[in-house]
């Protein structure tokens, strides 16, 4: 394989490195040379390597679900991951949580002159390697390179397509009164992580995010009993408390958290203490909630326990059919609270 | 004892529910308890402690939350700091939302300034380094418990003859609103539970002179769970013996003397000052300003903001939540006019406030 030399250092940097220019997004042979030496060589695969306008898929047969999301994490890279491998888990768990199996993505990079090729290649082998594990293919995708100031570094959307488990159907129409709410395993860690690598804490941490594809898990859980399975939804902005929250108002019955029942792990709690945050709505990309028929949530739980993105997963709360489309805690001296999502962004407190 | 078992055994509920009981056992009469720090406020609320304590033990909410009583004029004054070209205006987060005359930093921020939120004071100071060609400001709230901070803040762009960094100054201190409060009897308080965090800076010595003067006990109490219940249960055995003074629940922190480093801080720095408070009004000696040494840093001075007055909202009833005379649902605009989303006083704002946290555990009645 030829190319031309990549660009060295632009002008007016100081830092030493080949970097994305203007030139890599033109369509031309720059182009040409990045598609095929960074993303062909990072998650190419069959359909990919045809460079068609398009790429031609053959479904089986079944229901397909569709799904995009766009990231624009920042740090871009965080303990436990990067920008890459969160863009692929959080489309392909969107096609999970409808019982897909997530089969094929696209991907489209908006790049910000100037972005080392090397941070490029982290978050396209990051990508590759965590399409793999998903068990999907990157078919085709796109590069937009756009002048400084255009983009914060790098942007990324992912678009996938799965196919749905045949019979399998799930929603928040299903859950009914007695249910039992399942959360996967510890929840805030993604949400702390990024909060933490953002570097301007006056303590460290070793919170690492959860950020994994969770396709596999839910294969397992439809496989030991689908019909049991009413609502899945990964917790992501918003946390397992606004989810919760959506699925009460969809189903118009309640949700009531059991009190001291929600996993949440030590370092991610102290952390929260520390900023007078509520883990409830911290975001996750490793964590999914489900409501179950009441007598097969352990059967679930062992499952999830199981599985190695399921462990310290745990029944949280349970479905009533008094208060209507509320969420609500059960303190432990007993008596029951409305929980309400916060307005907006999470502010850490004075003290 | 690690950390985080400390912190389990301050929040186990079997441990709380034994000193529930203990509670009920030793209480023959209703008393009046008022805890002075909106973190312990918090607490209360969220864990659902002033739902289960006996029949005839009441909490009133304090005025302890730093964010809640910082005057709307000084709010306008950040609004107006983060209005100049080049500023940084630098602040502690649950200040962003809090309302001033016209909008709040948040509104600022998407307006184009530089609003920034920081973890600590010397974060700011940090940044002011790293923009010499801009003017930076720290908006330094809080009681007792942040003064240091703050002050260490000055001292280190003192030291670093940093030119481009001052403070927008509102600091407010326990005891002179509580003896305020005590005088105005508009409030029936039987006893305090001070505020653990205040007191490890303090030390203890200011509320046995309160104690003793206005004959009521008090304890000083940590801000987890299990600790308010002990704080509780050590306040109502005192009245029961009818005992006036100060006790210390919160010993594995708070020491007599407090922490004398945090305290030479704070005495080199600042000195005490009449003080606005936000919904309480004008409150003798209970506030801190610069010292004059340190006039150089004081942002108020710095960009002509003296003449800048505002009054409060007449229809914000957050003074009488703030003086304990007034529960926040007793508000005619409480969960109506006045949400989280669209607050009309700060008390709705701050995690620490009564009325957000009020509105954030609301409670509901028990049909299961």
């Amino acid at each position: 394989m030829t190319c031309e030399p990549r660009v060295r250092v632009l002008p007016g940097s100081t830092a030493v490195g080949e970097r994305v220019t203007l030139g890599h997004g033109s369509g031309g042979r720059m182009s040409a040379d990045l598609i095929r030496e960074v993303f062909l060589t990072a998650f190419g695969n069959d359909c990919l390597n045809r460079l068609d306008d398009s790429a031609r898929l053959d479904p089986p047969p079944g229901r397909l679900a569709f799904s995009t999301d766009t990231f624009v994490v920042d740090p871009i890279f965080f303990p436990g991951g990067d920008i890459g491998d969160l863009a692929v888990n959080g489309t392909v768990n969107d096609l999970a949580m409808s019982g897909a199996v997530p089969r094929w993505l696209s991907a489209g990079f908006i790049i910000e002159e100037g972005f080392p090729l090397a941070d490029l290649e982290r978050i396209c082998a990051s990508m590759g390697r965590a399409a793999g594990e998903a068990g999907v293919e990157i078919v085709t995708g796109d590069t937009k390179v756009v002048g400084r100031g255009g983009c914060d570094r790098i942007f990324i959307n992912t678009a996938g397509i799965g196919v749905i488990a045949a019979g399998f159907d799930s929603g928040p129409e299903f859950i009914r009164e007695g249910d039992r709410v399942v959360v996967s395993g510890p929840i805030g860690s993604h949400g702390m992580a990024v909060m933490m690598a953002r570097g301007r804490m006056s303590f460290t941490s070793e919170i690492k995010s959860d950020t994994a594809a969770l396709s596999g898990l839910v294969a397992e859980l439809i496989a030991a009993g689908g019909n049991d399975i009413r609502a899945m939804r990964d917790a992501t902005r918003g946390g397992v408390g606004s989810v919760l929250g959506e699925f009460a108002a969809a189903c118009g019955r309640g949700i009531i958290l059991f009190p001291d029942a929600m996993p949440v792990a030590d370092e991610v709690a102290a952390a929260c203490d520390l900023l007078g945050i509520d883990p409830l709505f911290v975001a996750n990309e490793g964590r999914m909630v489900f409501v179950t028929a009441p007598a097969a949530a352990e059967a679930f739980v062992a499952v999830c326990r199981g599985h190695r993105h399921g462990a310290g997963a745990a029944v949280i709360g349970e479905v009533v059919s008094a208060y209507p489309g509320r969420l609500l805690r059960r303190t432990p001296f007993g008596s029951l609270q409305l929980i309400t999502c916060p307005t907006g962004e999470l502010l850490p407190r004075i003290c | 004892m690690k950390e985080t078992e400390l912190l389990a055994a301050s929040r186990h509920p079997g441990c709380g529910r034994a000193i529930m009981a203990a509670i009920e056992k030793i209480a023959t009469r209703p008393w009046c308890l008022m805890e002075v720090c909106g973190g312990q406020t918090h607490a209360i609320v969220a864990a659902g402690i002033d739902q289960a304590l006996p029949a005839g033990i009441a909490m009133v909410h304090g005025p302890g939350c730093p964010v809640c009583v910082t005057p709307v004029e000084t709010v306008d004054r950040a609004l107006a700091l983060a209005a100049i070209p080049g500023m940084i205006l630098c602040s502690f987060g649950d200040m962003l939302r809090v309302p001033g005359s016209v909008g709040d930093l948040l509104a600022a921020r998407a307006a184009g300034g530089d609003v920034r939120v920081v973890y600590s004071p010397l974060e700011a100071v940090a940044i002011a380094r790293d923009n010499p060609g801009r003017e930076v400001v720290f908006f330094a709230i809080g009681f007792e418990t942040t003064t240091p901070a703050n002050g260490m803040a000055v001292l280190a762009a003192e030291k670093e003859g940093l030119e481009n960094f001052s403070i927008l100054v509102s600091q407010v201190m326990v005891p002179p609103v509580l003896a305020a409060l005590m005088s105005a009897g508009e409030v029936e308080v039987d006893g305090f539970l001070a505020a653990g965090h205040v007191c490890t800076i303090t030390g203890l010595e200011a509320y046995d002179a309160f104690s003793q003067k206005h004959q009521v006990p008090i304890v000083v109490t940590g801000l987890e769970v299990n600790d308010i219940l002990e704080g509780i249960f050590f306040l109502v055995r005192m009245l029961e013996d009818g005992r006036a003074g100060v006790e210390n629940q919160y010993a594995r922190s708070v020491r007599s003397g407090g922490n004398s480093r945090a305290v030479t801080v704070i005495n080199a720095v600042f000195t005490s000052i009449d003080q606005k408070w936000r919904g309480l009004g004008r409150i003798d000696k209970s506030g801190l300003g610069l010292k004059r040494k340190y006039h150089a840093f004081d942002a108020v001075r710095s960009f002509g903001l003296e003449s800048l007055r505002s009054e409060e909202s007449r229809e914000c009833m957050s003074g009488e939540v703030l003086k304990g005379v007034i529960k926040p649902d007793q508000c005619p605009v409480f969960g109506g006019r006045c949400t989280p989303g669209s607050p009309l006083g700060a008390t709705m704002v701050s995690s620490e406030g009564t009325c957000a946290a009020y509105y954030n555990y609301r409670r509901i009645a028990d049909d299961l």
